[in-house]
């Protein structure tokens, strides 16, 4: 049974659904909402993905290399940022006090925000992860 | 400002940043991911002897993280304590992932091994920030992260038998740290503070104290099943037993004892030793649990023929010493169970990468085969023989002394717990002597079936048929296991270099 | 509506919650239903926190004009901490189980234990 309207609806969501996400997570500083939120969104998008197109199709789009790239990209940003208070002489997560040409208040803002950018890209791709390794290896069989 | 100063968190980063770029090492070659997880594990280990150096000197630290004072902001706080414990976790943390090397070639197959060494950084350095942290929330958060990373670690080799062990280690220990983010709440409720200083000052001012012993309960409860006291110690000789040699070590060495420590401070840095005369709610059951696990946990090693099953049962035995001297709460108790948990990591760590050693060479994990290794393994065996003996406590090693510490506070409190810890130290001779025995005057006799069975049970190493050669562990694994034995036995001898950390540690929680 | 129910009414919700939950995990023989008693357990001390920052009339904790009375925001923050720590408790968990099945062709814990 080829499931159409799945597949369909999928098709027409999957692009929204990731939108949203990205809203969450670029709307984090000032809203509701975050990085891990928003990640959980997107990766959400992909599960959705890997339901009604099977498990391959999502593997395609983003593959395993590609996945523990970015989780860990991710997480070192997260570590980096924190490496930058004390680079610029504060303390581990200071970020008020790097030294950009803003107020302070902005300075924070932009920081929460990379912060947040680095933890929806870990969190994206660490959800589909988890399904795909549930997934993939019942498949298989070993 | 000076670098030094950022030395706490540093210790922990390093470790989490080692453990994320391991995956990614990964991806490029994965012959990258042993030299950076040694990198990593060296430099955290070089950071807490600075920071351990400098707490003696300066008294205790505190690290703001991003700048927010302690009631709102997540607070580091290292007293000469969690400085003695972090440089414990980090020396053996760092030998653990040197032995890996040559041990785990053959234990999981190669496409897991990034996964493995971010993993054993992962539990190193939340062990690590389990440590230093002075948050009770954040504790909590380090202790899910080297938590779920012993899970992982436990069924990594997919041997028989260890996802089941992971999985019963994972559903009693997550009983426990839910009981440790319920407690969380209490403490919150009533206090309104996260931060361990600032809710043991107001907690003094409370006039109420069933809430607070609600939570102090909790806490405790959940932090003795990461600590496996006695009835709550089930989960943990399958686990250590079943995970691959440096895992036990880590688990049983260090993830125990961070266990221990963090009862410690939930007991006497949050709630303060001031409230707990007036009650006993929490010492003396501690007490008791811990007396029987003596007790009861050397017993049960004696029936064990698997060596490494027979270290785990000893771990709930000693497990066992360290809380009762907490419990007991006395200035020589205290000293002297701070002190056995260098004693016993540092015993505990060279026994099981002897176990390790032996089991990758030749495949042996049933006590009864160790017949005649002494010819084939000499340096293994003795640095297995002394390690054994600091740990059922013989005078020149350092076993003894923090035994000794241990007996005079228990006689200060009564003499059931003198005769306790004097009959653990018999039964434990009992187990030990018996290897040792056979190791040394055993007559090599070869039962056909006892050896296939060993050999099911191991499993994956390439067993080659006896010879009578000299056949010791290659050097990453032999360095750790001599390093480890000459330390539990000169601490004996130089006894007042741990003492020195020990005796400023205890003074400050016993608020003296 | 709300202000009809009686203050510690979440706190009894809690608590039976947080024994279904642990009934659960000692009871069952399923493998799998004992992740969903560790699961509802976990969310039991959610609810806990959740309710002890309720404060009746505050306002979210975003700062405004003219508003006195905020929520407490931090538990919030707790219990985000905690959800992320149960997710990957739970994803683990169940990983272990599919490989349990695949091993032993059972989920019967009573079975597991004999082999």
């Amino acid at each position: 049974m080829n499931p159409v309207v799945i597949r369909t609806v999928t098709r027409i969501l999957v692009p929204f659904i990731q939108l949203f996400g990205f809203y969450i997570i670029v709307h984090g500083p000032v809203s509701p909402g975050g990085g891990f939120q928003g990640g959980v969104v997107v990766g959400a998008s992909m599960i959705l993905l890997a339901l009604a197109y099977g498990a391959h199709e999502a593997e395609s789009k983003v593959s395993h290399h590609v996945r523990i790239a970015m989780d860990s990209l991710g997480s070192l940003a997260y570590a980096g940022i924190g490496l930058l208070g004390i680079a610029a002489g504060g303390l581990f997560l200071q970020y008020n006090i790097i030294p950009l040409p803003l107020p302070p208040a902005r300075v924070n803002g932009i920081m929460i925000f990379l912060i947040g950018v680095a933890i929806g890209v870990h969190i994206m791709a660490l959800v589909l992860s988890l399904f795909l390794h549930t997934t993939e290896e019942t498949e298989k069989d070993d | 400002m000076n670098i030094s100063q950022h030395f706490p968190i540093l210790v922990i980063i390093t470790l989490f940043t080692g453990a994320y770029l391991a995956p990614l090492a990964g991806l490029w070659k994965r012959k990258l991911c042993y030299p950076l997880a040694v990198l990593s594990a060296l430099l955290s280990f070089l950071f807490s002897v600075v920071i351990l150096l400098s707490v003696l000197e300066h008294g205790i630290i505190r690290y703001h993280v991003g700048g927010w004072e302690p009631p709102w902001g997540i607070e580091l706080l290292v007293d000469p304590l969690s400085a003695f414990m972090a440089l414990i976790v980090s020396f053996i943390g760092l030998l653990a992932v040197v032995y890996s090397k040559d041990y785990i070639a053959g234990e999981i197959p190669d496409k897991k091994l990034p996964a493995y060494y971010s993993l054993l950084q992962l539990i190193i350095g939340g062990m690590l920030g389990a440590l230093m942290t002075g948050d009770l929330f954040n504790l909590f958060v380090m202790t899910e992260i080297f938590s779920i990373s012993a899970y992982a670690l436990v069924s990594i080799a997919q041997k028989k038998g260890s996802l089941i062990a992971s999985y019963n280690y994972l559903i009693l220990a997550s009983v426990g740290t839910t009981f440790i983010l319920f407690s969380t709440g209490f403490i919150y409720m009533v206090t309104g503070s996260l931060n361990m200083v600032d809710i043991s000052q107001r907690l003094s001012a409370l006039e109420s104290p069933w809430v607070m012993y609600n939570g102090l309960i909790l806490l405790v409860i959940g932090f003795a099943i990461k600590s496996a006291l006695f009835p709550l110690h089930t989960w943990l000789p399958d686990a250590h037993s079943i995970a691959p040699s440096p895992v036990s070590v880590l688990l049983s060495a260090l993830v125990i004892k961070v266990g221990a420590y963090s009862i410690i401070r939930s007991v006497f840095t949050v709630f303060g030793p001031g409230l707990l005369e007036q009650s006993g709610v929490v010492t003396i059951p501690v007490t008791w649990m811990a007396s029987l696990g003596i007790l009861l946990g050397s017993i049960y090693a004696i029936t064990q023929t698997d060596i490494k099953r027979m270290l785990a049962y000893s771990s709930v035995a000693h497990i066992g010493y360290i809380l009762l001297g907490i419990g007991l709460a006395s200035t020589a108790s205290m000293t002297g169970g701070i002190f056995h948990i260098l004693n016993h990591a540092l015993g505990k760590a060279c026994l099981f990468f002897c176990a390790g050693a032996v089991l990758h060479k030749t495949g042996i994990r049933n006590v009864e085969e160790y017949t005649g290794l002494a010819g084939k393994m000499p340096i293994t065996m003795i640095a297995f023989t002394l390690a054994a003996i600091s740990l059922v406590g013989i005078p020149p090693t350092s076993g003894f002394m923090s035994k000794f510490y241990l007996a005079i506070g228990a006689y200060q409190e009564s003499w059931i717990f003198l005769a306790v810890i004097l009959l653990g130290s018999l039964l434990s001779a009992v187990f030990y002597f018996r290897v040792i025995n056979l190791i040394y005057f055993g007559e090599p006799e070869h039962k056909s079936g006892v050896r296939e069975q060993g050999a099911e049970i191991g499993g994956v190493v390439h067993r080659q048929p006896t010879t009578d050669n000299r056949r010791e562990a290659p050097l990453t694994m032999l360095i750790p296991i001599i390093i480890l034995a000459l330390g539990s036995t000169l601490f004996g001898i130089l006894v007042h270099i741990p003492l020195s950390v020990v005796e400023p540690a205890v003074k400050l929680l016993l608020g003296m | 509506m709300i202000n009809l129910l009686p203050p510690n009414l979440p706190y009894f919700i809690c608590i039976t919650l947080l024994l279904i939950g642990l009934y659960t995990m000692i009871i069952k023989k399923s493998l799998i239903k004992k992740i969903m008693g560790l699961n509802i357990f976990s969310t039991s001390v959610f609810l806990f926190l959740i309710s002890m920052a309720y404060r009746r009339g505050g306002a979210p904790p975003i700062k405004a004009e003219g508003v006195e009375l905020y929520v407490n925001p931090l538990p919030h923050a707790l219990v985000l901490t905690g959800i992320v720590v149960a997710l990957a408790l739970t994803s683990f968990a169940l990983i272990l189980v599919i490989n349990i099945y695949k091993e032993h062709k059972t989920l019967d814990s009573e079975k597991l234990t004999k082999l």
